[in-house]
């Protein structure tokens, strides 16, 4: 008998179930038969809460390049994913958002004036939306830990809802993501994670990160389930993540999905994605990306003429300078909001810095 | 019911006491499963109470922290255990970032009532990374609280208040003392408050504080003073964070004199912060410098030096002889 030493080789790109789940594909054919949800005014509803979307981003990159809000991460290149999955997710499910995904939480009971205030540098922003859902996440991959935990206390109460944690690209090179990935399918837990792979990580490309032909194959090691979809594909998007989140409703394990796309922007205003975009690379993607492919499609499908699409812009633009008015119009936070949150009781020896603090206040308005 | 427990047997018991009285409690950690803790502080809970429980994680210490997190702000009480404190800094992002900040972050929509247990402290011949106290790292961090008891009763008591309190609480347990002491410990007695520090014998020449395992050996300072005609006042120091420094101040203000032991590294430790509060509100009433007896500044030593890092009575009685004859 001699020792056989076998080398294991990870499955490559073609092998399922890692083909790209598309079906309005780029050209604006149809890649398999239309789904029954997308009707006429379904596809509308998407393309109208897209373009909100996209003038969101656009107004906030003005406010923060005129100083009046703080850094921005801009969806560019997101917005079809972030609709889709904010209006598969039902309202009792718990999302977990990192910080990209103002799509999905616009679908979620906030608004644009609160997303605002968020990147305004207002705390109290979090009160708002989905009282359930997890407050945007900064920190690289961190909330999908917290994703996990949420999804065994559920799984611990009987209860039918589902986690969707949401995260990037870079994400899936930290440990906290192979931790919650790993616990979860050895837990068999209800939850969603969702890629959103937009091929950077600030100025590093996808393949300085990761040696991996794509970040489904993460899920192979974990035990996991996986698709892939195509990010700019409204339709297909919607359709594979009701499939997740309907396998995960009963009890048929964790799911972690890739969306495949590309930022169209910079990370965030404080950012300047021409020191290392390749712009050929950006202006191909531009060509497929989810607003344009579902607003090209409904107009060749007569659902849409060039009037409309015009019409709409002008609505979507107007929701927002009235939003972003209202967030202008939003009361000033108090100094003790400083403290009194940040413990049940506050304790003794914070109180004089809470005096101290308000005290500190009324000088500054006095001057 | 009043028995005769250990620290360890009193953790272990209010642990049992916590799942028995609410449900929502649920322990996790590395191997507090089946095998019960590598100390057995979690010794027969899960057959007791079911795996959904009381369950082992993978070996993954952000995780723990991050899945506590996520659990308290969805309904449950989690406790979870660090195998030893020396292993706890891959979850440090979880806590500094997150747990001890979520409460604020959603001004109060989501909050964190969870517990981090981690044994800690030298004096157990361990390997490295077993035996570091790094409590100050902690006392850092705006929205946590830190706690450690030093005897059975207190140990059980504290723990059951920590897992009943709102805010996220990191419980440190001196394990060099798991096993040394036995003490009637009553688990219908009422919880103690978390903050409070608390005073273990009154004085009036000399205060010395401690906490831990050190408070064995500031026990044994003080006998060794009160046969030198020397009162001290000794106070278990408990909250690490919030410093119950109204307490401090109050027996300072009397005696005049304060020594701060800890095993802890010197710079920046919690002796420090305590001191710099004597000194600013009640530097009027010093008889002496207000005097710190610690760890090195060094990286703590394997075994075989441990005992050269470590502050024991005699140190302390040399340091207590000097602040008595200040300024002879």
């Amino acid at each position: 008998m001699t020792l056989h030493c076998i080398p294991f080789s990870p499955p490559q790109q073609h092998d399922n179930p890692f083909d790209l789940a598309q079906c309005l594909a780029p050209n604006l054919k149809l890649a398999c038969a239309l789904p029954e949800f997308a009707t006429p005014e379904w596809l509308l509803d998407i393309y109208e809460q897209m373009l909100i979307v996209r003038q969101l981003d656009e107004k906030a990159t003005i406010l923060q390049r005129t100083g009046q809000l703080g850094t921005y991460p801009s969806s560019h290149g997101h917005e079809g994913i972030s609709v889709t999955l904010g209006k598969t997710i039902l309202s009792e499910d718990i999302f977990v958002p990192y910080y990209r995904d103002q799509g999905v939480l616009l679908q979620r009971d906030m608004r644009p004036r609160d997303i605002l205030q968020y990147w305004g540098g207002d705390e109290r922003a979090n009160l708002h939306g989905n009282h359930r859902d997890m407050p945007v996440c900064i920190p690289i991959a961190t909330q999908c830990t917290h994703a996990a935990g949420i999804a065994y206390a559920l799984q611990y109460q009987n209860s039918e809802q589902v986690v969707v944690c949401s995260l990037g690209d870079g994400a899936t090179s930290k440990g906290d993501f192979a931790e919650a990935l790993n616990f979860s399918s050895v837990k068999n837990l209800p939850i969603v994670y969702v890629i959103s792979n937009n091929q950077w990580a600030i100025s590093v490309p996808l393949e300085a990160q990761t040696a991996a032909k794509t970040l489904a194959h993460k899920a192979y090691a974990a035990g996991c389930h996986a698709f892939r979809v195509d990010g700019g594909d409204v339709i297909a998007l919607a359709h594979t993540f009701q499939l997740a989140l309907d396998t995960c409703r009963t009890h048929q394990g964790p799911i972690l999905i890739e969306a495949v796309t590309y930022r169209l922007c910079d990370h965030t205003t404080a950012d300047d994605a021409s020191r290392y975009m390749p712009e050929a690379e950006r202006e191909a993607a531009m060509k497929i990306e989810s607003i344009k492919r579902l607003e090209d499609y409904l107009h060749q499908e007569n659902i849409l003429n060039a009037n409309k699409i015009k019409s709409l812009h002008s609505k979507a633009k107007q929701h927002i300078e009235d939003e972003a008015a209202a967030a202008a119009q939003l009361n000033e936070a108090e100094a003790v909001e400083i403290f009194d949150s940040l413990y049940a009781d506050l304790p003794n020896e914070l109180k004089n810095q809470r005096t101290h603090c308000i005290h500190k206040a009324q000088s500054c308005k006095k001057n | 019911m009043q028995e005769e427990l250990t620290l360890l047997q009193a953790i272990n018991a209010a642990l049992f006491d916590a799942l028995t009285a609410d449900q929502s409690v649920v322990i996790f950690g590395e191997d507090v499963g089946g095998n019960g803790g590598v100390f057995r502080a979690t010794e027969h809970l899960q057959t007791h109470f079911g795996a959904h429980r009381v369950f082992d994680t993978p070996l993954a210490e952000a995780l723990i922290a991050g899945l506590a997190l996520g659990m308290s702000t969805h309904g449950l009480r989690p406790v979870a255990e660090f195998q030893f404190m020396g292993f706890i800094y891959a979850a440090f992002e979880q806590i500094i970032s997150h747990i001890a900040r979520m409460r604020n972050r959603t001004r109060g929509r989501l909050s964190c009532p969870l517990v981090l247990r981690a044994p800690y402290c030298a004096g157990i011949h361990a390997p490295e990374h077993h035996s570091e106290s790094t409590e100050a790292l902690f006392a850092h961090i705006p929205g946590l609280r830190v706690v450690i008891p030093s005897s059975p009763e207190q140990a059980y008591g504290l723990l059951r208040a920590a897992i009943a309190h709102p805010d996220p609480v990191l419980f440190l347990e001196p394990k060099r003392i798991y096993h040394s002491i036995k003490q009637a410990v009553d688990r219908q007695a009422e919880w103690p408050d978390l903050s409070l520090s608390h005073r273990v014998c009154i004085g009036t020449d000399l205060t010395l504080i401690a906490w831990g395992a050190m408070l064995a050996e500031a026990r044994q300072a003080t006998i060794w003073a009160q046969s030198n005609n020397i009162s001290i006042e000794l106070i278990d120091l408990v909250s690490i964070k919030p410093l119950d420094i109204d307490t401090i101040l109050s027996s300072v203000q009397k005696t005049g004199r304060c020594l701060i032991v800890h095993e802890a590294a010197r710079t920046c430790g919690v002796g420090a912060e305590i001191s710099a509060r004597v000194q600013e509100q009640a530097w009027d009433t010093l008889l002496a410098p207000i005097m710190r007896l610690t760890g090195y500044d060094t990286v703590m030593p394997y075994s075989k030096l441990e005992h050269l890092y470590l502050p024991n009575h005699h140190d302390m009685i040399g340091y207590i002889q000097k602040l008595m004859e200040y300024p002879e």
